[in-house]
C-alpha cells in the first residue's frame, strides 16, 4: 500500500472512503511527519488533541454512512487566516499571542465539509515577502533544498507551498495578494490556485491589501486544487466584496478537452530578468499545449512593465491603512512602560512589527499623503484600470494567457533579502494578474539547472477557473512533474 | 426686512459669516457597518461587534436602514441624492478609533447640494444653502476617570451612524444660526433620521466663522468644536466673531485653525493650527463597494416623505387660518403639531392654538417637560377646552382646573364637578343675586347711574364673589347691564 502521505487530496479521500484507513490513522500520520521534519519550519501552531477529536469526529460519521465531501482530510491553515481558539498572528509578533474567538468563513466552510485542522503554516509576516524570511517565527525552508544550501520556498505562503512539496498535509491553504500563492507554489512544485477576486470570502482573514487579497489552496495536483476550490469558494454576505456568483464544478472541469481553446502569449512577459531556464519550460509549456489542441495566439498587454511599481503602491496604501488597527489598544503586542500615548503607539509599532513590514506602512503612508496622492495613489489607480482593459482586451482573442510564473527558480536562504527591490522582481509575472482580479494557477512544470521546480502559470477570464483547471490539467499530465 | 446683526468695532462695522457642520446621529437599529444595537446609555462595551472593535479580518458591511435615512434627509434638504457615492478612509490614531481610521466620505458624498428656509420672525423667511451629507461612522469614547493611572474605552460609540450635515456659509449673524440649527433639528425630527438630542450628543454642531467688512470678501475662518446646545453654538459664535474683530483692529490677523467653544467660560481656545492639522490620508475603503442607489430607491423615499415643517405651517395657516407666528410656533415641533392637530379636532382651532401656546406650552417651559412629558395629554386638554365652549366654566376657571390636572393629575369635569366649579348661567338665579346687589348698594348705584360706568366692575366684582367665580361672566354683564340702565 502507498503511503498515506504520497497521497493526494482526491486519492486520499477516495481510500478513507473504501476505509483502506481511518481519518485518525491519516491525522497521526501527518503529525508524526510534521514532528520529524521541524527543521523546515513549515509549521508554527499545533493543536494534536483538537486535530485527533476532529479525526474521531469524522471516523463516525463515515461509520454512519454520513461522511461529508471532505470528511477526514487534514488541512493545513496559512497563519493569516483566523481559527476559532487557535493562535493567528500573520507571524507577527504584534500579534504574536492573539487567539481570534471567530472563524474565518473559508476555513469555516472547509469544517462544515468535515476537513480536519492539522496546524498553521508559516508565512512572511502580515503576507509580505516572497521568501518567507520576513517571519516573525524564522526562515521556512524548501523541502528542495540540498544538504547545505538551504532555499526558500517563496513567499509569502512559504509555509504552506513547503508543506505541501514536504507531504506534511494533502492541502494547505494560502493567500495571494501580489502572487503569494502562485511563487511559492513555483518554487516549491507545487500547485497553487489564486482564484478571482470576490470568489472567495477574506471574513476572517487578516488583511493584507483589501482590494487584492484572495485565498487559495496550494496542492500536489490540478485536480485536488479544484476539489479544494470547490469547498472553499461562494458568496459570504460579511464580505461586501465578494461576489455572488455560481460555483461551477470544478473536477468536472479539469476532464475538459482543450481542442480548440486559444491560449495567449504576452510578448511583454519576455523581459531581462527572466532566466533562459524559465524560458526554456515556458516554450515547452506552449508546445505541450499546441499538442493538446490548442491555438496559440500572441496577445498584447502593454502596461505589464508598470504592473509591478503599481503594486507596490496600491498595496502598500492599503495596507499602511489595514495595519494601522495594530496599536497596542486592544488586542495583540503592548510595550509596556511608556510614559504618554504617543509614546506607546510608536514603540507598540516600531517593536511588533519586522523590517519589511515597517517599509511598506511607510510606504503606504508616503503615496497617500497630501501632496504625493495625486502622483502616486491616483496615478496608480489609473494606470491599474490600464492593465484590466489590456486584459480585458487581450481576452477577445483567448481563453487564456500562459506566461512563467516567476523569473527564476528558488533562490537561497539570504540571498535576495538586503534589497527589497530585488526581492520585489519576484512578482513581476504574478502582480498584473492580481491587480486585475483575474484568477490564475501555478502548475509546476519542469526543473532548472540546479534541479529546483519551476511553475507555469495560466491567467484566465474573471470567474473562469474552469479553463485554469482544464488547461492546468493538460500541462500537469504533459510536465509529467515529479515531486519530490 | 430683518437686518442681519453687525458688530461694532473701534474702527467701524464689522459683518459676520457663519457656516455649520452638523453630525447627526442616524436614528437606526443597528450600526453604520456591523449589527450591533445603538440604543444609548447601555453600559460600556456591551454594544460591540468584532468589527466595531477592529478585529483582525473584520469586514464593514453597509447597513441599508441607514441609507435609507440619509436619503430621506437629503429630500427634506431638497437635495440632490447621487446615484454613486464612495466611502473613504480618514486615517489617524486615537485610542477611541479601533481601526486607525474611520470610514467616511470625502470625494463623493451620498447627497449633494440642497437648502432649507429658516424663520427670522415676524413672518420673514431666509434661504440657506446646504453644501453636502455625508455618512460617517462615529467613534468610541475615552473615559478617564476610572482609574488613577489609566484610561478606559467604550466602544458602544464607535461605528454608529452619523450624518455629517454641511451648510454654505450663508449665515451672517447667530440669530440666523440659531435659526438654521434649530431648523434642522425639527426637520431630521418630522422625518425620523435622528432624534435631534443635543445634550445626548445626538446632534452636535461645529461653527465656522470669520468677519469682514460688508461688502468685502471672505475672512480668515476658524472652525469651534464642541458646541452641544443651540444657545452655546450662538454664545460660542458671538464670543469667536468679537475675538477676531479684536484681533485684526489691533493689526493682527486670524490665523485659520481648530477652537474648542468653553461653556463654562463662555469663550474659544485653540485647539490645533492648521499646520498641526492631521494630514487625513482618505483614500477609498477597498473594504465596501461604491454605493450605488438606484433612481427607484431614491424616488420611493421622494414620495414616503412625510410634511415638514414649512408645509405644515403653510397648511395651518390656510386650514385652520391661524395666523404665521401661531402656525410656526406650532409646526416647529412635530410632536408639536400633533399634539394640536388632536385637540383641535371638532373643537375652535384658533381658540386651542392660542390656549396651547399661552397656557399649555408655558406651563411645559415652567416644569422644563417636554410634550412626551406631559402629564396631560392631547384627549385630557381637549376635554377641559370642551368644558370652556360649552360654557360649563369660565376661561379663567380653566386655568385652574389646567394646573390642577398638571400637577395633581385627574380630569377636567371630575375635578370641576369636585371642587364645585361649575359655571352659574342660570339666568334666573343670577339675575335675583344682582338684584339683591343692587339693593344693597343703592349708593354704588347712584353714583353709577350719576356717571361713574368704571363702577360697573365693581358690580361684576361682587357677583363673582358671591359666586366663588363660577358665574358665566357674559351672562353677569347682560343682566347687570339690563338692572343697572332701567
Amino acid at each position: 500500500m502507498t503511503k498515506i502521505s504520497n497521497l493526494g487530496v482526491v486519492e486520499t479521500l477516495k481510500g478513507l472512503n473504501k476505509k483502506d484507513f481511518s481519518s485518525v490513522e491519516v491525522t497521526k500520520e501527518y503529525l508524526q511527519l510534521i514532528e520529524n521534519e521541524k527543521k523546515l519550519n513549515a509549521y508554527i501552531h499545533f493543536n494534536t488533541e483538537k486535530s485527533l477529536s476532529l479525526a474521531e469526529l469524522s471516523d463516525e460519521r463515515r461509520a454512519k454512512n454520513e461522511a461529508l465531501p471532505l470528511d477526514g482530510l487534514p488541512i493545513a491553515v496559512k497563519d493569516i487566516f483566523c481559527v476559532k481558539g487557535e493562535r493567528t498572528s500573520a507571524c507577527s509578533k504584534i500579534l504574536e499571542n492573539f487567539i481570534p474567538n471567530y472563524e474565518s468563513t473559508v476555513t469555516s466552510k472547509l469544517w462544515q465539509a468535515g476537513g480536519v485542522y492539522i496546524g498553521k503554516t508559516s508565512m512572511d509576516e502580515f503576507a509580505m515577502g516572497s521568501s518567507n524570511e520576513t517571519s516573525y517565527f524564522g526562515s521556512v525552508v524548501n523541502p528542495w533544498s540540498k544538504e547545505e544550501e538551504k532555499l526558500v520556498p517563496g513567499g509569502s505562503s512559504g509555509g504552506s507551498a513547503s508543506a505541501v512539496a514536504a507531504r506534511l498535509a494533502p492541502i494547505a491553504l494560502g493567500t495571494d495578494t501580489g502572487g503569494s500563492i502562485r511563487q511559492p507554489a513555483s518554487f516549491c512544485g507545487t500547485v497553487g490556485m489564486k482564484p478571482t477576486y470576490g470568489r472567495c470570502s477574506r471574513w476572517g482573514i487578516i488583511a493584507f491589501a483589501s482590494s487584492l487579497d484572495q485565498a487559495g489552496p496550494l496542492t500536489r495536483s490540478v485536480q485536488d486544487s479544484a476539489l479544494i476550490l470547490q469547498n472553499m469558494a461562494g458568496f459570504d454576505n460579511l464580505d461586501s466584496t465578494s461576489v455572488d456568483i455560481k460555483v461551477p464544478n470544478f473536477l468536472d472541469s479539469c476532464s475538459r478537452s482543450i481542442k480548440g481553446m486559444k491560449i495567449g502569449i504576452p510578448k511583454e512577459y519576455k523581459i531581462n530578468e527572466l532566466s533562459s531556464e524559465v524560458e526554456n519550460i515556458w516554450n515547452e509549456g506552449i508546445r505541450w499545449l499546441q499538442d493538446a489542441g490548442a491555438e496559440i495566439v500572441e496577445v498584447k498587454l502593454p502596461h505589464t512593465k508598470y504592473a509591478l511599481p503599481t503594486y507596490y503602491i496600491v498595496a502598500p496604501a492599503e495596507a499602511s491603512a489595514n495595519l494601522a488597527r495594530y496599536d497596542g489598544v486592544k488586542y495583540g503586542y503592548r510595550k509596556e512602560d511608556i510614559k504618554d500615548l504617543e509614546q506607546m503607539y510608536s514603540q507598540t509599532r516600531a517593536e511588533g512589527f519586522g523590517e519589511e513590514v515597517k517599509r511598506r506602512i511607510l510606504i503606504g503612508t508616503y503615496v497617500l499623503s497630501a501632496g504625493y496622492y495625486d502622483a502616486y495613489y491616483l496615478r496608480a489607480q489609473k494606470v491599474r484600470t490600464k492593465i484590466v482593459e489590456d486584459f480585458n482586451l487581450a481576452f477577445k482573442n483567448c481563453d487564456a494567457i500562459l506566461t512563467p510564473t516567476a523569473p527564476t527558480g528558488a533562490f537561497k536562504v539570504g540571498e535576495k533579502n538586503m534589497d527589497p527591490v530585488t526581492m520585489y522582481m519576484n512578482d513581476v509575472f504574478t502582480v498584473p494578474a492580481s491587480l486585475a482580479g483575474l484568477p490564475a494557477i501555478s502548475i509546476p512544470s519542469g526543473l532548472d539547472s540546479n534541479g529546483y521546480p519551476l511553475g507555469l502559470q495560466l491567467i484566465g477570464k474573471g470567474f473562469d477557473e474552469e479553463t485554469l483547471f482544464s488547461v492546468g490539467t493538460i500541462l500537469e499530465k504533459s510536465a509529467n512533474f515529479k515531486s519530490i | 426686512m430683518r437686518e442681519a446683526i453687525k458688530l461694532k468695532g473701534e474702527t467701524g462695522i464689522w459683518e459676520m459669516v457663519i457656516g455649520l457642520e452638523i453630525h447627526a446621529q442616524v436614528n437606526c437599529k443597528s450600526k453604520l457597518f456591523s449589527g450591533s444595537a445603538t440604543d444609548f446609555g447601555a453600559s460600556p462595551n456591551s454594544q460591540v461587534s468584532y468589527v466595531d472593535a477592529a478585529m483582525p479580518g473584520m469586514l464593514p458591511v453597509i447597513n441599508s436602514e441607514a441609507v435609507n435615512q440619509a436619503i430621506k434627509t437629503g429630500h427634506a434638504l431638497n437635495a440632490k441624492i447621487n446615484n454613486i457615492s464612495i466611502f473613504d478612509r480618514k486615517n489617524y490614531f486615537y485610542p477611541d478609533l479601533p481601526q486607525g481610521y474611520q470610514i467616511s466620505q470625502f470625494k463623493s458624498p451620498i447627497v449633494g447640494e440642497g437648502w432649507i428656509n429658516i424663520d427670522l420672525g415676524k413672518g420673514e423667511i431666509k434661504k440657506i444653502g446646504i453644501e453636502r451629507l455625508h455618512l460617517e461612522q462615529d467613534a468610541g469614547k475615552l473615559m478617564h476617570d476610572q482609574h488613577p493611572r489609566l484610561s478606559f474605552v467604550d466602544l458602544n460609540r464607535s461605528g454608529i451612524p452619523l450624518m455629517e450635515i454641511v451648510s454654505k456659509p450663508d449665515m451672517r449673524d447667530w440669530e440666523e444660526a440659531g435659526a438654521y440649527l434649530r431648523k434642522l433639528r425639527s426637520i431630521v425630527r418630522y422625518i425620523g433620521s435622528c432624534d435631534g438630542n443635543m445634550d445626548q450628543g445626538s446632534l452636535r454642531c461645529d461653527a465656522n466663522i470669520s468677519v469682514r467688512r460688508p461688502g468685502e470678501e471672505f475672512g480668515t475662518r476658524c472652525e469651534l468644536k464642541n458646541i452641544n446646545s443651540v444657545k452655546f453654538m450662538m454664545k460660542a459664535v458671538e464670543f469667536e466673531a468679537y475675538r477676531q474683530i479684536e484681533i485684526i483692529e489691533n493689526g493682527g490677523e486670524v490665523k485659520q485653525e481648530t477652537r474648542l467653544y468653553d461653556p463654562n467660560k463662555n469663550e474659544t481656545r485653540s485647539m490645533r493650527s492648521k499646520e498641526e492639522a492631521h494630514d487625513y490620508r482618505y483614500f477609498p475603503d477597498p473594504d465596501l463597494l461604491p454605493l450605488n442607489i438606484s433612481n427607484d430607491r431614491i424616488e420611493k423615499y421622494k414620495d414616503e416623505l412625510p410634511e415638514l415643517p414649512d408645509q405644515k405651517r403653510e397648511r395651518f395657516q390656510k386650514d385652520y387660518g391661524l395666523s404665521f407666528y401661531d402656525a410656526d410656533v406650532l409646526t416647529a415641533d412635530k410632536s408639536y403639531a400633533d399634539f394640536f392637530e388632536i385637540v383641535s379636532k371638532g373643537r375652535d382651532a384658533k381658540f386651542v392654538a392660542n390656549w396651547v401656546i399661552t397656557n399649555f406650552f408655558a406651563m411645559l417651559n415652567e416644569v422644563e417637560k417636554s410634550i412626551e412629558e406631559s402629564p396631560v395629554n392631547a384627549q385630557q386638554l381637549g376635554e377641559l377646552f370642551d368644558l370652556i365652549q360649552d360654557g360649563t366654566i369660565s376661561g379663567r376657571t380653566a386655568k385652574d382646573v389646567f394646573e390642577e390636572m398638571f400637577t395633581n393629575g385627574g380630569r377636567a369635569n371630575d375635578i370641576v364637578e369636585a371642587k364645585g366649579l361649575k359655571q352659574i348661567s342660570n339666568t334666573d338665579e343670577l339675575e335675583s343675586m344682582a338684584k339683591k346687589i343692587i339693593e344693597d348698594n343703592s349708593e354704588q348705584v347712584s353714583k353709577y347711574k350719576n356717571g361713574n360706568e368704571k363702577l360697573f366692575g365693581w358690580f361684576v366684582g361682587q357677583m363673582m364673589k358671591n359666586t366663588g367665580g363660577t358665574a358665566n361672566p357674559k351672562v353677569v354683564n347682560e343682566i347687570l347691564k339690563t338692572l343697572l340702565n332701567k
